[in-house]
């Protein structure tokens, strides 16, 4: 039976570099993926771009393509990628000018591109699924709207040729479901086969998070060597079995049970999985360890998919503004609660507009809230430090910018010893979803040599 | 006992809503999952967190449950003002429920 290794070499954008360049290098692969794109980062790209139209792709393009080219070149990797962010086919370009200063003269470069429905998305007026509203009531908020493409396009581009795919927004397993199309010509409507597919690449896409990361908990979960954690191989046969492996010596464990978590990981309905080329089914999958640090993964199935492809819709949401200030020693806690109690107050007398405001104590009930920190404190401890975190939602940036202000102003108006202050305004880029029939979304795929 | 004496947990977020899996060490534990750790115990737990429903499936070939709970993100990842706007830190303190094991469960 044919079986493909397809390595994952990014779980997100910023992540590390080098643990990609290792699986080129030892992993035994034939396709490397990066998946780096982020649900809003499309939003922010498109923003980048409108300021300059060569730019819109993941700022790490070229430091990755750097790493690995020389080598997947060498040893016939291709590569499958949503760096392209806003602009897949500047990113392509910028991919072809690397390779040509890499000296790999015969790359083949695509770009898919049509992901962007914007212009689609605004003719109708699409109902968004997170809030109540339409895309048309957005206005002038409205950044972007890109689809999640299936792997159709991908596995076009590989079928013609391509040494490195780039994508903007895809759907992050079809990254690794177009590989094996490709490979195998497995049928876009083989439900079955394209469910399983889909487990294998929704274990992958976060890298890491299946090799050990995202995981440790001492002592009752131990992970060893995560700061030189191997990024995960899926071996895929083409009756889709799967086992999920990892670069020999390297760090971190590929288990049943990080294999388990990663399975459920951002995942709602298990039986009902949906993605651009099938709902998947991951109800009935069951995971076996066959030898050290190899995993099998079996029992994905999958059903029709829909007629529609979910659309992600970047809009400008509102501003947040936000202050921290520390508070040390015996009484830090009375200090900090003071030090809320009077920027509370503050922002009450000042008149700052805020829909929203959270005031919290860092070390105390920042993550969970007053209700679920007071139950476990009864067994704790007090804290030797506290961080006070005041943040709110305004409609202005100028708004946003008295919040922090009035925790800086602390340090000579609030209670003895407040140190380290720090204050943020920003914009905030949210993103919503909407469902476009699948028929008004027109990927094509656009060819570059790395001669040329 | 703690609910980390029996199962391990990730969490992972999309939109407004957090997904929390709770996976037993041991199958045999399973069960017993399935009774102490319900909807309502986790909806009660997370208290001030969760403003939405908190919904369970069961997931018996992985001794599984994976708890979806909308509205508990502070509006959604890409606006919230929480400092874990993702929640990824939830899964811990999901962690911390307490289970009766009576000797007749084991």
């Amino acid at each position: 039976m044919r079986t493909i290794r397809i390595g994952s070499g990014a779980g997100y954008s910023g992540d590390r570099i080098e643990p990609a360049v290792e699986l080129a290098e030892k992993g035994d692969i034939q396709y490397l993926v990066f998946e780096c794109l982020g649900e809003r980062t499309v939003a922010l790209a498109q923003q980048a771009r409108m300021k300059n139209p060569e730019s819109g792709f993941d700022p790490l393009l070229e430091e990755r393509m750097r790493a690995v080219l020389p080598l997947c070149a060498a040893k016939g990797i291709k590569i499958v990628t949503n760096l392209g962010a806003a602009n897949p086919e500047g990113a392509a370009k910028k991919t072809a000018e690397i390779a040509r200063s890499l000296g790999l003269s015969s790359l083949k470069i695509a770009a898919v591109v049509g992901d962007d429905v914007l212009d689609a998305c605004t003719q109708g007026d699409l109902p968004i699924m997170e809030f109540d509203g339409t895309i048309k009531q957005l206005g002038n908020r409205l950044l972007s709207a890109n689809a999640y493409l299936g792997a159709e396009p991908m596995a076009e581009a590989l079928r013609g040729g391509a040494d490195v795919v780039i994508t903007g927004r895809a759907s992050d397993p079809a990254l690794f479901l177009a590989p094996m199309i490709h490979a195998f010509g497995w049928a876009m409507d083989d439900w079955n086969l394209l469910g399983q597919g889909t487990v294998a690449g929704h274990l992958l896409e976060c890298a890491g998070q299946i090799t050990g990361g995202y995981f440790a908990d001492p002592p009752y979960k131990d992970i060893p060597d995560l700061a030189r954690l191997g990024f995960p191989i899926g071996e895929v046969g083409e009756d889709g079995s799967l086992v999920i492996t990892k670069v020999q010596g390297s760090g971190g464990a590929v288990t049943a049970q990080t294999c388990k978590e990663q399975l459920l990981y951002e995942v709602h309905d298990p039986r009902q999985y949906i993605q651009p080329d099938v709902v998947a089914d991951f109800s009935q999958v069951s995971v076996e360890e066959i030898a050290p640090d190899r995993v099998r993964v079996s029992g994905g199935r999958g059903s029709k998919r829909t007629g529609t492809l979910k659309v992600s819709v970047g809009y400008v949401d509102s501003f947040i503004g936000e202050g921290q200030i520390s508070y040390a020693g015996p009484g830090a806690l009375a200090r900090g609660r003071l030090a809320l109690e009077i920027v509370r107050e503050r922002l009450k007398l000042t008149g700052v507009a805020a829909s929203e405001l959270r005031f919290e104590l860092i070390g105390v009930d920042s993550l969970h809230g007053a209700q679920v920190s007071a139950r476990a404190q009864e067994s704790y401890k007090g804290p030797y430090e506290v961080r006070v975190r005041v943040t709110g939602r305004t409609e202005s940036l100028r708004e946003a910018v008295r919040i922090g202000n009035e925790v800086e102003t602390l340090y000579t108006n609030g209670p003895a010893a407040g140190g380290g202050a720090w204050k943020s305004a920003r914009d905030v880029v949210a993103v919503a979803s909407v469902l476009l029939p699948r028929e008004l979304a027109k990927p094509q795929v656009r060819f570059f040599g790395s001669l040329t | 006992m703690k609910l980390r004496e029996l199962a391990h947990s990730r969490t992972g977020d999309k939109g407004n809503t957090s997904n929390i899996s709770v996976i037993a060490y041991d199958a045999k534990d399973y069960p017993l999952l399935l009774k102490e750790v319900t909807s309502e115990r986790v909806k009660a737990h997370f208290s001030g967190v969760v403003e939405g429903e908190v919904v369970r499936y069961e997931l018996p070939n992985i001794s599984a449950l994976n708890f979806v709970m909308t509205g508990t993100l502070g509006g959604g990842v890409t606006r919230s003002l929480a400092l874990d706007a993702h929640g990824k830190s939830l899964s811990s303190a999901l962690l911390d429920l307490e289970i009766e094991a009576s000797s007749d469960d084991k």
